[in-house]
């Protein structure tokens, strides 16, 4: 018989640690004798255990380890009735990673073993095919080392003077980056709360990207608001045409049209402002949130490309998709004149008639940029020259 | 619902009460017993319930069993409990007092004042006020008694009373303090008592607690069908499980009442029936 001493140790202090670990080493039906000087350990002991059910023995004195016992238990069943068909949610590693995990495992950590009966939860995005890339667990270590802190990252002491109408640019510019990575951090945080956490490497990469986002929209903020107390205008149009993307409720579509076109175009203007922009507060924050950008293109092309591997007939729903943004926005304005000239202004960096023309070159090239991106982008996931010109074309005037 | 559906009565003593009969429900309608369930506020309601015939099977306290089988007995009626839980065998209740109070025994409670629970309660008042007075003190004689009520005519399922009377030992109020043993590792744990701050002065003998009590007049083959039903349910079972847990079993046993004497002595010694049964005409 196993003889458990518990000393002077009482169950208001932990004892029952010592005395579950204790049953658990003996099998179902088998005794243990709890020896211990704690007062009330007798009243303590017999109440743990019939919430427990384990029962008492009624002892007989005879064995050594029952002699002087304060109490005698015989083990119940019911602990390991709750873990006899426990199942493990998948393994840990990526090659555990399962196509469709069970709505049972719920929140359990990948690997872990989930007691049956519980509540299944709702996660609409569960199969690996439309959600998994290869590369997010990759891509995820590369954003965990590459996040900054905005107060240390930027100089925000470096000189910025400028021609106040350049300023004014510049503080309509962010306004407008603001909104469009408002966009950027609530879709991805939308599908975030959808997905099976299973998925762990896409599900972590997700929070690090809205996080990259709600860092974005901290210095493009801090960055209007330095010389100014307001900050510049919304647009129906441009409104418009993020709502697409916020209500578009497939990933994959999601992922094409915001990630792949809209970010894809945004790493372009974010380069643009780095080179382009009249001060180095904005030439610095441009530059970091390019980085971050990059990581979300490439997640998003990762996880097509994953997701085209095994259906091809994706590649048919991502024209339509673009076609329909195209026809949902042909009726607003698009990238409207205020956004569109303060680019001018601010790549011109100076409010002279020479300088304007320089800056309206730029925009010019610019826009050619963004589009060569795209078309680029687009071939690689399968589209041909002419389907991927065609498309690129019909992306929003937006930008994003 | 038809003739042939088995009503139960219940208190709801708490929220998680609807959960758990929906949860009965449920798994009994699955295995073919059309059941259904009233809830009341009161155990005197729910008794009175059953001899009206509002249902047929009533989940009842170990007070709520005392005054169904009192007024069965004298109504010329049959009361028999049917089922209880496997933590509703063998419970004592607890004397605590502090350790460094100067009280070492039960007669050193003479002129003091013992906290207790709701009036109504068989663990936190009734059974261990009939454990000091069958030692020799008598309560409201020989120590004042303070009550601690909390929800009235729920017979002390909800543990708040015994709670305030543990509270009350540390802030003076009282001398001593009653509640059901696991109670008294659970404010231990939880820090209302400090850790090593109290002493158990008395502990009763094993009583039982909640039973499925029926009436002669039950549907012999819905209760026989549901008395089967409830043995066959198994913490094997990850369906069945979340319903034991949250009932706090581990299984069903079959009803005895063996375990209800050192109540009826209470009950007898304190007169606690006596409202009640007046109520129904009963002296």
């Amino acid at each position: 018989m196993l003889k458990l001493d518990l000393d002077d140790l009482s169950f208001a202090e932990g004892g029952h640690v010592l005395l579950r670990h204790a049953l658990r080493s003996v099998d179902v039906g088998q005794v243990v004798a709890v020896h211990g000087a704690a007062p009330a350990l007798s009243v303590h002991v017999a109440a743990w255990c019939r919430g427990e059910g384990h029962s008492l023995v009624t002892a007989d004195g005879e064995s050594a380890a029952e002699k002087d016992a304060v109490v005698t238990i015989r083990r119940g069943s019911a602990e390991s009735a709750r873990w006899s068909d426990a199942e493990r949610a998948g393994t840990p590693s990526l090659d555990g990673v399962v196509e469709r995990p069970k709505a049972s495992w719920g929140l359990a950590a990948r690997g872990a073993s989930v007691e049956r009966g519980g509540a299944a939860f709702d996660f609409r995005l569960n199969e690996k095919r439309v959600l998994w890339a290869d590369d997010a667990a990759r891509l995820y270590q590369q954003a965990v080392a590459a996040q900054w802190d905005p107060q240390s990252a930027i100089d925000w002491n470096a000189p910025c003077d400028l021609p106040a109408e350049v300023e004014d640019a510049v503080v309509q510019v962010m306004t407008y980056l603001i909104e469009n990575e408002t966009a950027a951090l609530l879709v991805p945080a939308r599908f975030l709360s959808q997905l099976h956490p299973h998925f762990r490497e896409v599900m972590q990469l997700l929070a690090v990207q809205t996080a990259d986002e709600a860092r974005h929209i901290e210095v493009f903020t801090r960055r209007a608001l330095l010389k100014r107390d307001l900050l510049g205008l919304s647009t129906v149009g441009g409104q418009a045409s993020l709502k697409t993307l916020v209500d578009e409720p497939d990933f994959a579509l999601s992922s094409l049209l915001l990630s792949v076109l809209g970010e894809g175009s945004f790493l372009s203007l974010l380069w643009f402002l780095n080179t382009h922009g009249p001060d180095p507060i904005t030439r610095q924050i441009a530059q970091l949130a390019a980085q971050d950008e990059a990581r979300h293109v490439a997640f998003g092309m990762a996880h097509l490309e994953h997701q085209l591997a095994a259906d091809p007939s994706l590649l048919e729903r991502m024209r339509s998709a673009i076609q329909r943004r195209h026809d949902a926005l042909s009726s607003t304005a698009g990238l409207n004149d205020l956004v569109y000239d303060a680019l001018i202004v601010l790549a011109a960096g100076a409010w002279t008639p020479a300088a304007i023309r320089t800056g309206f070159q730029r925009v010019a090239d610019l826009v050619q940029d963004m589009h060569s991106g795209r078309t680029r982008r687009l071939l690689r996931l399968g589209f041909s020259d002419a389907e991927a010109d065609e498309l690129s074309a019909l992306h929003t005037k937006n930008f994003m | 619902m038809t003739s042939k559906t088995l009503i139960l009565g219940a208190v709801a003593y708490d929220p998680k009460v609807v959960t758990i009969w929906d949860g009965f429900k449920a798994y009994f309608a699955e295995r073919g017993l059309d059941f259904d369930y009233v809830l009341y506020s009161n155990y005197e309601r729910q008794v009175r319930g059953h001899f009206e015939a509002q249902y047929q099977v009533a989940w009842n306290s170990p007070l709520a069993w005392l005054q169904a089988e009192r007024v069965a007995r004298e109504r010329g009626r049959v009361a028999r409990a049917v089922a209880m839980r496997d933590t509703d065998q063998d419970l004592t209740s607890v004397v605590i007092v502090k350790t460094d109070g100067g009280i070492n025994a039960i007669e050193d409670l003479k002129g003091k004042t013992v906290g207790v629970g709701a009036a109504d309660s068989p663990q936190a008042t009734l059974i261990p006020l009939l454990h000091l007075a069958e030692a020799g003190l008598e309560p409201g004689r020989d120590f004042e008694v303070k009550r601690f009520d909390k929800l009235l005519g729920k017979h002390g399922d909800h543990i708040g009373g015994e709670r305030d009377a543990a509270k009350a030992l540390f802030a003076g109020e009282v001398d001593a303090c009653c509640m059901i043993d696991g109670n008294h590792l659970l404010f231990t744990r939880e820090g209302t008592l400090p850790a090593n701050g109290t002493r158990v002065l008395a502990q009763t003998a094993k009583y039982d607690h909640c039973n499925f009590t029926v009436l002669d007049d039950a549907p012999t083959d819905l209760i026989e069908q549901f008395v089967t039903l409830l043995l066959a349910m198994s913490y094997d079972d990850a369906e069945v499980r979340p319903l034991l847990d949250l009932e706090g079993l581990k299984q069903w046993k079959p009803g005895r009442v063996l375990g209800y004497a050192s109540l009826e002595r209470a009950v007898a010694r304190f007169d606690t029936l006596a409202p009640f049964l007046a109520e129904l005409g009963i002296r």
